[in-house]
């Protein structure tokens, strides 16, 4: 377990130096100074801009800042654009909100997925099966993207119950749209993916033993099918989470939230560097760790599985 | 298994006995599944939609009505009286020869997306498995590594320094789809190269890479032609999505996402059809790619029910 761990480590700082690194290199082949867009700048200020983000000094040595500065400092740079604003503050400001949807999202997902999904194969080839193949299968077609302009043309424009975009401090009516429109797409997957793997779990020798000995079914699906029925779903976490994260950009988009999602849209569309490095770089990192954890779980629960 | 017999034998009534192979098993029981069936022939409507759908249009798709300019709410509204049969869009273009367009354009980024999975994903895959050992090692290290770097953002990154364009799309799309394809490739393999026919391919001296081409990915074919035709839709969500946000096409092309993204920007002045249209076209075609692979994975994978 620990050989596992230190490995999986291993791999994990690799990838997240890459990821730097592409960035890095990415914006190094932008054409032009990350300044050029202010027009008429004397070469002399040009120059001082430069030095003052540390832009003079080879690539490698900026690397190296910028990665320091974050382990030892908690410090993801500054803005090129919004000036006098640092990432932390703008992930400061934007991060929690993006925080409470995100996470209300992904339980809801993985909660209702898995329930409907136990659902459906419990009661295999019923109405209720066929109910919850169907919502599942709708359901994979409507990405975020999709789902949040039919919310707000529903709910808000047609029927008029729920506000169409905003925070407020993160009221209850402020979150039920974004949530809905980031789990959607999730909770088909976790669903589909239970049903599957609780079939096959239910028609196994050691199912088959606990119910000859007169358990009742519930007892049997609780205590006995669950655990090996949810493998598959934990490592499906990963990419929900990679992909619930990737989504708090649309969201913020559509929904004006002010999650730490729309501050990546502006960066990306003005060219701010500065920030699109430190934002990459931070959610790059949680999707790493993320994915990391995931699987040391799935190791620790699972002692069959060994790499 | 039954014998091809070209004549009927003699003195034998037998009728002869017709082989089949087994793609045409595999089309058998594909045609047998109705749903994949129906949604085989809508994304055949859909891709002639795309390919002729223009001729059909009133007016092309960059031009813009400017007598109707201002006034798309009350006059743009679908209408086949003008020949604007989706109405117009914000600004004034005819909506239905930009639906043309996107669909076009979308279709293109899920199709160059899966082909590049399907050449590089194959062929990366099928000689890692077939190699193994540490090249085999050191190869699915890299494929786990590329992996695990969240690819939207360095997507969106590449499109924000490289310029945004079609073909940096295509690329970016290119370099995410292989990924899932190698490994998958990779599987199959590992369980096809200890195969008798492999073996004696190994023993009369073919190649190792004559091996691959010839021997192991034909057979990885079913597979593969399944899991592309999954891939597609994924690879249409992406680039929809990255153009949903404004950092995809750009005008005056257009995509199923741009076109959502536009619709989604002007619904709350009751020019609900610009968004609806973009919509449909872009759940009635996802929908049918998924029925299609799943309809196309029970055709040509029996075994995995």
């Amino acid at each position: 377990m620990l050989n596992y761990t230190l490995r999986r480590i291993a791999i994990a700082i690799p990838t997240l130096l890459i990821l730097v690194a592409i960035t890095f290199l990415l914006m190094e082949a932008a054409p032009g100074s990350p300044f050029a867009t202010e027009r008429g700048v004397p070469a002399a200020v040009l120059a001082n801009l430069e030095a003052k983000y540390g832009l003079d000094r080879p690539l490698i040595q900026r690397m190296g800042i910028y990665i320091w500065n974050i382990v030892a400092h908690g410090d993801f740079g500054e803005s090129y654009r919004l000036k006098d604003r640092t990432v932390n503050d703008l992930i400061a400001q934007g991060f929690p909100v993006t925080l409470v949807y995100g996470g209300i999202a992904f339980v809801v997902a993985v909660v209702v997925g898995v329930s409907l999904g136990v659902t459906a194969a419990v009661r295999q080839n019923t109405r209720l099966d066929y109910a919850a193949v169907g919502i599942t299968i709708g359901a994979q077609v409507l990405p975020n993207f999709v789902m949040g302009p039919i919310l707000i043309l529903v709910f808000t424009l047609w029927l008029g119950w729920l506000p169409g975009g905003g925070w407020q401090g993160g009221q209850w009516q402020y979150i039920i749209m974004p949530v809905i429109a980031l789990s959607t797409s999730y909770m088909a997957s976790i669903a589909r993916i239970t049903r599957a793997s609780m079939l096959e779990t239910l028609n196994s020798n050691f199912i088959r033993t606990a119910r000859a000995k007169g358990l009742p079914m519930r007892r049997v699906v609780m205590y006995h099918a669950l655990k090996p029925a949810l493998m598959p779903v934990l490592s499906y976490l990963g990419p929900a989470f990679v992909g619930m994260i990737t989504g708090s950009v649309v969201v913020d988009l559509i929904f004006s939230t002010g999650g730490i999602g729309l501050f990546f849209v502006n960066a990306a569309l003005a060219r701010d560097y500065g920030l699109m490095l430190g934002l990459t770089v931070l959610l790059g990192a949680l999707t790493v760790v993320f994915n990391l954890v995931v699987d040391l779980l799935y190791a620790w629960i699972d002692p069959r599985i060994r790499y | 298994m039954a014998l091809a017999l070209g004549r009927k034998p003699i003195g034998l009534d037998i009728a002869p006995v017709a082989g089949r192979s087994l793609w045409q098993d595999a089309r058998t029981r594909f045609l047998r599944n109705r749903a994949a069936t129906a949604s085989l022939v809508v994304l055949v409507l859909v891709g002639l939609f795309a390919a002729f759908g223009q001729f059909l249009a009133a007016s092309p798709p960059d031009y813009v009505d400017f007598g109707l300019l201002g006034q798309v709410k009350e006059q743009g509204a679908p209408s086949l009286t003008n020949g604007h049969w989706f109405g117009l869009d914000e600004q004034a273009r005819d909506l239905y020869a930009r639906v043309v367009q996107g669909t076009r354009i979308s279709l293109m980024v899920g199709i160059v997306g899966a082909l590049v999975a399907v050449v590089v994903g194959t062929l990366y895959g099928a000689t890692s498995g077939y190699v193994g050992g540490r090249v085999d090692n050191v190869m699915m290290r890299i494929v786990d590594i590329l992996k695990s770097i969240p690819y939207m953002f360095v997507l969106i990154l590449l499109l924000m320094v490289f310029g945004r364009s079609i073909f940096m799309l295509f690329l970016g799309i290119g370099m995410i789809s292989w990924l899932d394809m190698a490994r998958i490739a990779r599987g199959q393999t590992l369980s096809l190269k200890n195969k008798e026919f492999v073996e004696a391919a190994v023993a009369t001296g073919v190649k190792p890479l004559t091996i691959i081409l010839r021997h192991i990915v034909p057979n990885l074919l079913g597979v593969v032609v399944v899991y592309a035709t999954i891939l597609v839709p994924e690879m249409i969500i992406y680039e929809s999505f990255v153009s949903f946000l404004g950092l995809g096409v750009q005008e005056p092309n257009t995509s199923w996402g741009a076109l959502i993204s536009d619709g989604t920007g002007t619904m709350q002045y009751g020019t609900i059809w610009q968004l609806l249209f973009p919509l449909f076209f872009f759940v009635v075609t996802l929908f049918a790619f998924f029925f299609v692979g799943d309809g196309l994975r029970d055709a040509l994978d029996p075994k995995d029910r």
